[in-house]
């Protein structure tokens, strides 16, 4: 059964304050615009859904019109303000006591009138039909919530990397996240509310309850409350927690002394639950008696779970429901029951938005004509709550007690290009982007949070600085600087908070931060000014390549992408030059550069392979603006279509510290290719094609990638992939195994990881590698040692 | 309690060495002549009593032979589980006056005292109805006697063991269940008895084919129950397990083992549970403060689990047709229990059979998933959970024909519990 619990006076909150008064505004966010609600009420926790629109500020570039060209500036492209609506899912979790009180917010904010019918599911939504109607005014809609449970389900899995996450009590990290699957199909959720169901999900729409048990969170509250006479669920799991259960549980060395050898089975397993309670004359403290109830209903789930997984021959089972809800105790015990039942060969995983998936369901039944389902969505870090937070899952007495109104959020944009894997990944299932996973690395994550903490000084003042016509942009930024430093607190605590801590993530979290409070893209002018001085010397600089021996040029060439590289605004030792001094120019980064051999040098064998026939077409993942990309990435690219190679230039869709966007881009290379002949050439025949990554992020994830990208990396046959700068190929990528043949190139622009990799400041990363089994065509198989 | 066996504690009666009245069932011990081919006279199993009766000079000189390789009196099976320790003894009814003349006073004794009681202390009880008489055994004609204590009493089992000098017997005492293991030390100190371990899987299975081959001439051992969907019909009727491979063994002790098994040696102990009787007994004497299985079964049998379980038609109303879950079935056992009101309103008797209807369907639902996993279609349940216990055995061959949709058969066998001690027996007479 799903969640099925039925709230009795005796469960209800009885310590909360109604009266209390709601931050609204940081709960129910965007009402205004808000449509599609759904609601969906269990025993204990209301989850609303709703769909809104937000109108926020984004930065766009344009050419000049070439008409009034000179009457402007000497500015390459003008930068632009405007405002942007996206659309966002929001869904908040609440007490049911609060219930009340949260209608009557949404009555008053709710400014659209279209909405006529409210989505609902849940066992509680009954109970609450007649309210819900009478507060908003809208029709209840009943959902089957089982229908529900699944389609939110599938939605997380698809959307959310990191959703789903295995839990080991005592490992270092408690929680480890899983890649997402390329397909999340088959897989068996155990839903655990009052009683349990089991349902097989083969796909999107077909999905089958293949069996339950009546043995439950019902059986352990019920059980438990008449055992123990405690009468709360979460009060029962904190006795459990204390207490020991062999003084209740009759062990299998009970009866035989020690252990039943022949049969594998240690003296320490459980023979027969509540064995030893059998006597009249004897006493057992709450504690023991809820830890070995608590042993007999996990155990017994896990039993039944694996039985179905085996019969059914699937291996990917989530557990949900109230009795699992984020709870360490029971997620331990199931865990535990699923490894001795399968010996290890079925892992039990736990979802992140577990809680959701019901309201999540609802809103999707009731917002089909939309169809969500055709847009990619993304998890926004800086409005929801994330893992563990001080939620209403989390210990409610002490909350009540300090007054707060308790509530978690999750916030899903919608993004603009619907998002796939990269093709060319030689393994889908086993790719995971990040190099450094800072959940599991202590040092790491310490070091990490700290320099994030460091930089976000500099961050806010060039958010303020980046919009000087704005008076209250220092406030705004001030607000940023909170809510990133918070978010930092948190993750310091809970580094699980929003699936496994990366740099990309403590990245993507900042970028989000700034969009928030309307700091779309503090670098634009920046990055406006470095493309205007870059361009200037493009000429000179493709000249004097031109006039270097075939060998020469390739060396210097590559030793162009790389200085280039330094100049990057994200990397704290190199911004701090960058501010100090203006002049530090392109000649004095080369001379920056770490001489060869490199940290990681497999430049012999790439000039071997460009002995070869040419690529047939090279798919480039560029970094910064500036130096960077006109007078490194651009140059190398234009020796690739020399060759003969095809280039697809691939950049981000959206802003993220100084990288350059697609937009820029797009501009950037009109420009050279007025004054380049061979760009122009390439532009003009289809050779040199620009694309979008699809990503706003300073780091890459190559199995979220624009659709359109990787339509065109399969049409033109793409064998090389290039992945340039630290955010990219090391932080990210720096182990990613391609089909095709690959380069990573960066220079390292942080003592502590060049450390941590064995090299120093400026230390280049140049990694070139070929797939086994794929020798590079015309050239003999090289690998990089 | 009813005995629907034979109960006679007239004096003297182990005494008589000549049976009187015609055996129920006669039938050699298969296995025991397979180590002596050379004894034909034996080979044919089943010939009339009379018939023995004409040809004793054959059986006597047939039984000199045996005696050789055959073990000395007494003949114990013991299996000591968590709860209740089982112990089967063959008590020889053709004794002959030499013997009579040779046999030791202390085992004269320890047989007068066995199968002239019924009850042994406060809790040693012989379950006559199970008694199998003239029975053959290793070429020895008599009755096999069972008689259960709790294993908490072993103490007292052993003192009476060294009263009776036990040891001076010189015989091997056969035991399995863990308790053969946990106690063989005290065996030793307390009672200076030696104990030959076994495989209590080994030796249950050994006991449940043992069993069923020679009873199928008498009342059958293996039963089932017919309409077992339809409350009004349910019958029990005989089954004769003839072909009894592949078989699902369920074995509800204090805890539960579940094994496949394909041949007499051929078998897998394909899962286990905690929740077994262990636990109805354990809840319900901390739910309703009774403190015997007995208790237990007699108030479930007067309540009703509907007060303290949520169905399924408490939730919707009537069935889930969406996913064919009838109104009846449990949704959550002990669901209506969290509700403070329902806590007040229910009895004891209704927490017991709550809890009993609880343990059986996951019993039952384990099974069924076992017996899919499997591809076995015939299950035997057996285990002294199940003594008495016509409510569970009821439940069980509803739920596995209900569920399965008439594809699984649930079987039931008369000595339920004692299995593993008949199993210790025959290895004490046929080491294997």
């Amino acid at each position: 059964m799903a969640e099925f619990v039925r709230l009795d006076s005796s469960t209800s909150r009885h310590t909360m304050d109604k009266s209390i008064t709601l931050p609204p505004d940081e709960i129910f966010r965007n009402l205004e615009n808000a449509k599609r609600f759904a609601i969906d009420i269990g025993g204990s926790l209301t989850k609303l859904a709703y769909y809104s629109t937000v109108q926020h500020k984004v930065a766009k570039v344009r050419s000049f019109d070439k008409a009034t060209k000179e009457a402007a500036s000497d500015k390459l492209y003008e930068i632009s303000v405007q405002e942007e609506v996206t659309a966002r899912l929001h869904f908040i979790k609440f007490e049911n006591a609060y219930i009340e009180t949260c209608l009557d917010f949404i009555k008053d904010h709710l400014v659209n009138t279209e909405t006529k019918v409210i989505k609902a599911t849940g066992g509680g939504a009954h109970k609450f039909k007649e309210l819900i109607e009478r507060k908003l005014g809208l029709k209840v809609d009943k959902e089957d919530e089982m229908t529900c449970l699944i389609k939110g389900c599938n939605f997380v899995l698809r959307n959310i990397p990191h959703e789903a996450f295995v839990y080991a009590k005592h490992a270092d990290s408690e929680f480890r996240f899983q890649t997402t699957q390329p397909d999340i199909f088959p897989y068996l959720l155990v839903n655990i509310g009052s009683g349990v169901s089991i349902v097989k999900v083969e796909s999107e729409d077909k999905f089958e309850r293949i069996g339950g048990s009546s043995i439950g969170g019902g059986t352990f509250w019920g059980l438990g409350a008449l055992l123990t006479k405690t009468k709360r669920f979460d009060e029962l799991l904190q006795l459990a927690s204390k207490g020991q259960h062999t003084s209740v549980d009759m062990l299998v060395k009970d009866i035989y002394g020690g252990s039943y050898g022949s049969l594998g089975l240690t003296g320490d397993l459980i023979a027969s639950s509540f064995g030893k309670s059998a006597t009249a004359d004897k006493e057992f403290s709450k504690e023991d008696m809820a830890k070995s109830l608590l042993h007999m209903i996990s155990n017994d789930i896990g039993q039944l779970a694996c039985l179905y997984a085996k019969l059914h021959n699937l291996s990917r089972v989530y557990f949900g429901g109230f009795f699992i809800r984020g709870h360490p105790v029971t997620m331990h015990t199931i865990t535990y029951s699923i490894n001795f039942f399968t010996k290890g060969e079925v892992q039990a995983l736990f979802l992140r938005h577990e809680g959701y998936l019901g309201a999540i369901g609802a809103f999707l039944k009731g917002a089909e004509e939309d169809n969500p389902n055709q847009y990619s969505w993304g998890e926004n870090y800086a409005g929801s709550s994330g893992l563990m937070s001080v939620s209403p899952d989390m210990n409610p007495m002490q909350r009540a007690r300090s007054g707060t109104f308790p509530f978690d959020m999750l916030e899903m944009d919608r993004l603009e290009r619907q998002l796939v894997n990269l093709p060319l990944l030689q393994d889908p299932s086993s790719y995971i982007p990040d190099t450094m996973d800072l959940t599991e690395d202590a040092l790491a994550r310490e070091y990490w949070l700290y320099c994030f903490e460091e930089a976000l000084d500099g961050v806010v003042k060039r958010a303020v600085a980046s919009q000087p016509d704005m008076p209250e942009a220092a406030e705004r930024a001030e607000k940023f600087r909170q809510k990133y430093r918070h978010k930092l607190q948190t993750l310091r605590h809970q580094p699980f908070a929003y699936g496994s801590l990366t740099v990309r993530s403590l990245l993507d979290t900042r970028e989000h931060c700034l969009n928030e409070f309307n700091f779309p893209d503090p670098y634009s002018k920046i990055k406006q000014n470095e493309n205007d001085i870059a361009l200037k010397y493009y000429q000179k600089a493709v000249k004097s390549l031109e006039e270097l021996s075939w060998e020469e040029r390739q060396f210097a060439l590559v030793r162009g992408v790389l200085a280039g590289n330094v100049f990057d605004w994200g990397a704290k030792a190199v911004s701090d030059v960058l501010e100090s001094d203006p002049e530090f120019g392109f000649e004095q980064a080369k001379r920056q550069l770490e001489e060869r051999p490199w940290l990681v040098d497999s430049y012999d064998q790439w000039l071997e392979r460009l002995r070869g026939p040419p690529h047939k077409c090279a798919l480039f993942f560029v970094d910064n603006s500036g130096v960077d990309i006109i007078l490194g990435v651009i140059p190398f690219v234009r020796e690739l279509l020399s060759r003969g190679t095809e280039v697809v230039l691939a950049s981000n869709s959206g802003p993220a510290l100084n990288d350059v966007t697609n937009g820029e881009l797009q501009i950037l290379t009109e420009r050279i290719a007025a004054m380049d002949p061979v760009i122009q050439a390439g532009l003009r025949e289809d050779r040199l094609t620009l694309v979008q990554s699809g990503s706003s992020s300073p780091c890459l994830d190559l199995s979220r990638l624009d659709k359109v990208l990787a339509q065109v990396v399969r049409e033109r046959q793409t064998d090389l992939v290039i992945i340039e700068g630290m955010g990219r190929a090391i932080h990210t990528n720096y182990y990613a195994m391609l089909s095709c043949e690959s380069l990573k190139m960066a220079v390292i622009k942080n003592s502590w990881l060049a450390d941590r990799l064995g090299g120093k400041l400026f230390s280049v990363v140049f990694k070139y590698e070929v797939p086994a089994g794929k020798p590079s065509q015309g050239s003999a198989a090289v690998t990089p040692s | 309690m009813a005995f629907n066996g034979h109960q006679r504690e007239d004096e003297g009666i182990d005494e008589d060495e000549t049976p009187t009245k015609q055996p129920r069932s006669e039938k050699e011990m298969p296995g025991c002549f397979k180590t002596e081919p050379h004894n034909e006279a034996s080979a044919s199993a089943g010939r009339s009593t009379s018939e023995r009766r004409t040809s004793n000079s054959t059986m006597r000189h047939r039984a000199d032979s045996v005696k050789k390789t055959r073990p000395p009196f007494p003949w114990f099976g013991m299996d000591i589980g968590g709860t209740l320790v089982k112990l089967v003894y063959f008590e020889p009814k053709d004794i002959t006056a030499e013997e009579e003349q040779e046999e030791v006073e202390n085992l004269k004794s320890i047989r007068r005292y066995l199968t002239s009681n019924t009850a042994y202390g406060k809790t040693g009880i012989r379950d006559v109805h199970l008694e199998l008489q003239d029975l053959t055994l290793c070429g020895r004609t008599g009755n096999l006697h069972f008689i259960r204590f709790p294993t908490h009493d072993l103490p007292a089992f052993l003192q009476m063991g060294r009263n009776k000098h036990f040891s001076s017997l010189h015989t091997t005492l056969c035991a399995t269940g863990g308790g053969a293991y946990k106690f063989e030390s005290d065996f030793r100190t307390m009672a200076d008895l030696q104990l030959h371990k076994l495989d209590e899987l080994d030796c249950l299975i050994r006991g449940v084919l043992y069993i069923d081959s020679v009873m199928s001439s008498g009342p059958s051992e293996c039963y089932y129950f017919e309409n077992p969907t339809d409350p009004d019909h349910c019958v029990q009727k005989p089954y004769t397990l003839e072909n009894p491979y592949p078989l699902l063994l369920v074995n509800i002790g204090s805890g539960v083992s579940i094994l496949a098994v394909y041949s007499e040696s051929n078998y897998k102990r394909v899962t286990g549970t905690s929740l077994g009787g262990g636990t109805f007994l354990g809840l319900c004497c901390l739910l309703t403060g009774c403190s015997t299985f007995e208790e237990a079964l007699e108030m479930a049998s007067q309540g009703e689990s509907t007060r303290v379980d949520k169905l399924v038609r408490d939730i919707y109303g009537g069935d889930y047709e969406r996913f064919g879950l009838p109104g009846w079935a449990v949704a959550s056992s002990f669901g209506n229990m969290m509700s403070k009101e329902k806590r007040e309103s229910v009895s004891k008797e209704d927490l017991a059979r709550a809890t009993l209807v609880t343990i059986t369907n996951n019993i039952g639902s384990i099974t069924r998933m076992c017996a899919l996993n499997e591809n076995i279609e015939r299950v035997v349940f057996v285990g002294n959970f199940l003594r008495v216990n016509t409510l569970s055995m009821k439940l069980l061959a509803y739920a596995m024909d209900y569920w399965s949709k008439g594809q699984l058969k649930a079987l039931f066998l008369r000595h339920e519990g004692y299995f593993g001690a008949v199993g210790a027996l025959l290895e004490l007479l046929h080491p294997s």
